[in-house]
């Protein structure tokens, strides 16, 4: 059994120490919001974040995220992270969006570290997180009106 | 939202309230939430229905039905919103639930060709205005007053005289007992409060939160997990597999084949089913699988592609013909021929395909999946496999894109075999590995253009000849026969040139194909367009006077290039080492265009603004169709200039998002998106017009800036050579 802290909850988890955080999350705890998209870190669908950093699930061992507070979609509530979340939708952000748990945990992360972040900080930042429907242009928007709000 | 909602399965439901048959509204997808959810009992016995896509419970409670499918296109929006128009209710006052498919929500429940909108546009707003004179003739029955004095506003009829009101919810009973009107009397566009205004979508906040629900997030008591095993030779067949280790790792159940049926390409798979999804990935790693095969290990892109250059010089089927093109060519004092080479794709849309199935006591189906069509899951399953099609039921969600990827239900067969074998519900995942391995692909098209000008340079004949195997894999094809989908709008471009003979030679591949977003145009409009460029370059005209001297009769062609003209300040000289470029498109599904502006950078360029057009006639959802048409541009740049599929030894090279691509975050142009919606007699679609002219448009704009024409994608951006 591994314990895990996600969103300030304690969950015990039967898994293999090497299985990612991610099918944790999903399968075992059953908070869905998190996202399988490469299984390698490619593409951000799975991003959580794990004692404050943002942190690709799909390719972190369970064992390494016990003992540390993971953070998942369902579980962010902070002024941040709600700013971010109202500029997603004050802005039409997501199209199908599969991808918009990660983008908003990495936009958050940013945003934490960067409260005012220029065009080339989004691009670092946000660089780990792809968009099949291309929603990048309001992606930027969205982060840039998200630092505004929390100014 | 619902009120208070209990998730319990239908068929439960039934059993334990003994209801079945008509009048009884069940809920099937609500707001927000794909899982099925049933209103409590007493709402649902106090829902009338007006249509069986609007019911309206005593309440005052609106639910309207949206038939097409979510896909990120935005129909959660634009499709209920032509009902609430009519209907006179504001769409945030409104539960919108999705349909899976059933019989009593008529055919056409599919997401596919930009279709939703304007195939409906007219017939749901009918639908909406019914219901509004069936809310109105209650109220003024149930006040004795004349039809004429009463109005619906903001879910109410109101009595103008006297200024009393009644509720949709008091009215609801009443109108549902009155019969539908057959031509109710549309609101004038001028009154309208919901189309034609940038209404915020109701799945987006729900998809900000991890709330929103797609086909991978569905869970049933006693699910198991699997992941299948396919030829890595595509086309092979399974002789036979060793399932002794796989057994053996930890929470693995069962072992078992499947066949996945995508039209006539069908393969035989092995299928590790276990307790969680990661033993299935750990079992299957443990497989040992023989395969033959059947001589698809020599094929290779290279060869293939040589395959395709000699099949050019096939003469082909004609597609369209006018005038005589052949002496006209020949006659030509200026002749210009080029070659174009396009490749074959993968949809990869983030949600990875993935089915839950149940098969159940009394031929039954029940699946939960993210699909594009819904309908045509119930029928295929139906006819594959004996059930009869009120006996499937299929559990809709937000679809984690589609891109045309599902419009194939290859995967729903694959779950609902497995579940008939092992006897529990069975959610079948395929890896990002499988999904960009496997296909189904968008197929290459590769294009022989030919044109004669005249000594002023006017074009006076024209070819387009198109090589490419049918979407649909067909291998004995009638060579005398063109092909519309893999022509597709070659033969429907305004451009006023006198002959004309257009031709489409069949070249067989064996691969498993598939429509992908704007279909066979996003491959043919970038050759068409770059040659009319060429043309353009030879007989020495500026690009867009050269595609507007072509363009003397009015049209909605000329219109969105004379808009692009504008917006892009086209005839405005650009700084020393920038270039411009023009492309549209139009065909079955719409018209689109762009300029896009480039500038060098190194050994390749820097596209530094994007300028797109897209002619709709009437548009519905302003903001969202700018979603569109950005979204789409940033698609059409990621076939462009990334990836592409290839094969080595009958294996696709590429597997997963490191070898095949995507545009990120820090390569997203800007794109400007201008909408004409003058009205006129047909509506446009928006989905998918604004992604074929963006290729040809970029590679004109490189061809200004460098002079180096681009004929083959994908290409480098950064290394022009």
């Amino acid at each position: 059994m591994i314990t895990l802290n996600i969103n300030n909850k304690s969950y015990e988890v039967d898994a293999s120490p090497e299985m990612p955080l991610l099918w944790a999350i999903r399968d075992m705890v059953g908070l869905t919001g998190t996202k399988f998209g490469c299984g390698i870190a490619q593409c951000g669908a799975c991003t959580v974040h794990v004692d404050g950093r943002p942190v690709r699930s799909c390719s972190f061992p369970v064992a390494a995220a016990a003992g540390k507070k993971i953070t998942t979609i369902e579980g962010l509530n902070e002024r941040i992270a709600e700013a971010v979340q109202k500029a997603w939708v004050e802005l039409q952000v997501p199209q199908c969006g599969y991808c918009q748990s990660g983008q908003i945990m990495s936009a958050t992360a940013l945003l934490k570290t960067k409260p005012n972040p220029t065009d080339a900080d989004i691009d670092t930042a946000m660089q780990g997180n792809l968009c099949r429907c291309g929603t990048y242009q309001r992606i930027r928007s969205a982060i840039h009106r998200a630092a505004e709000m929390i100014k | 939202m619902n009120q208070s909602t209990t998730q319990i399965n239908r068929r439960n439901f039934l059993r334990l309230t003994g209801i079945t048959g008509a009048g009884l509204v069940m809920g099937l997808s609500s707001r927000a939430n794909g899982v099925e959810m049933v209103e409590n009992l007493t709402n649902v016995l106090e829902s009338f229905e007006l249509h069986p896509l609007v019911v309206i419970e005593k309440s005052g409670l609106i639910t309207i039905y949206n038939s097409k499918p979510e896909i990120g296109q935005g129909t959660f929006q634009s499709i209920p919103a032509l009902i609430a128009e009519e209907l006179e209710v504001s769409l945030d006052k409104v539960t919108i639930k999705q349909t899976g498919g059933e019989k009593k929500f008529g055919p056409g429940q599919s997401a596919g060709g930009s279709a939703s909108v304007r195939t409906s546009y007219m017939n749901l707003r009918k639908v909406g205005a019914a219901a509004r004179e069936m809310l109105i003739k209650a109220a003024a029955q149930q006040w004795n007053v004349p039809v004429e004095e009463c109005y619906a506003a903001d879910a109410s009829v109101f009595h103008r005289p006297s200024g009393k009101s009644l509720s949709y919810g008091a009215l609801a009973e009443a109108a549902s007992k009155i019969e539908a009107p057959k031509n109710p009397t549309l609101k004038d566009p001028k009154d309208f409060k919901i189309l034609g205004k940038p209404t915020p979508r109701p799945d987006i906040p729900s998809k900000t939160d991890g709330t929103a629900k797609f086909g991978i997030d569905a869970s049933v008591p006693g699910m198991v997990y699997a992941s299948i095993e396919r030829c890595p030779v595509l086309g092979s067949r399974l002789v036979s597999f060793d399932a002794t280790a796989a057994k053996k790792v930890k929470g693995v159940i069962a072992v078992e084949t499947c066949e996945r049926i995508h039209g006539v390409y069908k393969t035989e798979g092995v299928a590790v089913i276990a307790e969680n999804y990661w033993a299935a990935l750990q079992g299957r790693k443990a497989l040992a699988v023989k395969w033959d095969h059947q001589g698809f290990d020599q094929f290779n892109s290279k060869e293939y592609e040589q395959s395709l250059r000699a099949a050019a010089k096939e003469e082909g089927a004609i597609d369209h013909q006018q005038g005589n093109f052949d002496k006209a060519f020949t006659d030509a004092p200026v002749k210009v021929e080029a070659f174009y080479e396009t490749p074959m794709v993968s949809h990869s849309p983030i949600e990875p395909m993935n089915c839950l199935a149940s098969w159940q006591e009394g031929n039954k189906v029940e699946i939960w999946t993210s699909t594009q069509v819904p309908g045509r899951v119930i029928g295929d399953i139906s006819s594959t496999y004996g059930v009869p099609a009120e006996n499937v039921k299929v559990n809709m969600f937000f679809n984690g894109g589609g891109f045309g990827r599902r419009l194939y239900p290859d995967y729903v067969h694959e779950a609902v075999q497995l579940s008939k074998k092992v006897g529990r519900p069975v959610k079948s995942i395929w890896t990002r590995e499988d999904d960009t391995q496997q296909g189904p692909f968008r197929p290459v098209t590769y294009s022989a253009l030919k044109a004669g000008l005249d000594a002023n340079g006017k074009a006076i004949a024209f070819q387009h000849k198109v090589i490419a195997p049918t979407l649909d894999m067909q291998k004995n094809y009638d060579k005398t026969k063109t092909n519309g989908t893999m022509t597709e709008g070659i033969s429907e471009q305004k451009y006023e040139i006198e002959h004309m003979k257009n031709l489409y030679v069949h070249h067989y591949v064996h691969l498993p194909l598939a429509a992908w977003r704007a279909v066979t145009s996003t491959t043919l409009a970038f050759s068409h367009e770059c040659f009319i460029d060429e043309m353009a370059v030879t007989a020495k005209k500026d690009p867009m006077a050269f595609r507007l001297g072509m363009l003397t009769k009015d049209s909605d062609t000329k219109n969105l290039l004379n808009k692009l003209k504008e917006v892009s300040n086209w005839d405005k000289p650009l700084p020393a080492g920038w270039g411009r470029g023009v492309a549209q498109y139009e065909f079955f599904a719409g018209l689109g265009g762009f300029v896009v502006e480039v500038s060098k950078k190194g050994t390749g360029v820097k596209i530094q603004k994007v300028y797109a057009v897209i002619d709709l006639g009437t548009v519905v959802n302003p903001d969202n169709t700018r979603a569109q048409v950005e979204g789409a541009a940033v698609m059409a740049l990621t076939a462009a200039i990334k990836g592409g599929i290839s094969f080595d030894k009958g294996k696709t090279v590429q597997s997963n998002y490191h070898n095949n691509p995507l545009v990120r975050i820090n390569e997203m142009p800007k794109v400007e998106v201008h909408i004409l919606a003058n009205g006129g007699p047909t509506i446009k679609g928006v989905g998918e017009p604004g992604l074929p002219p963006f290729a040809p448009a970029l590679c004109n704009a490189i061809y200004a800036a460098t002079g180096k024409r681009i004929r083959r994608l994908p290409f480098d951006i950064n290394k022009i050579v």
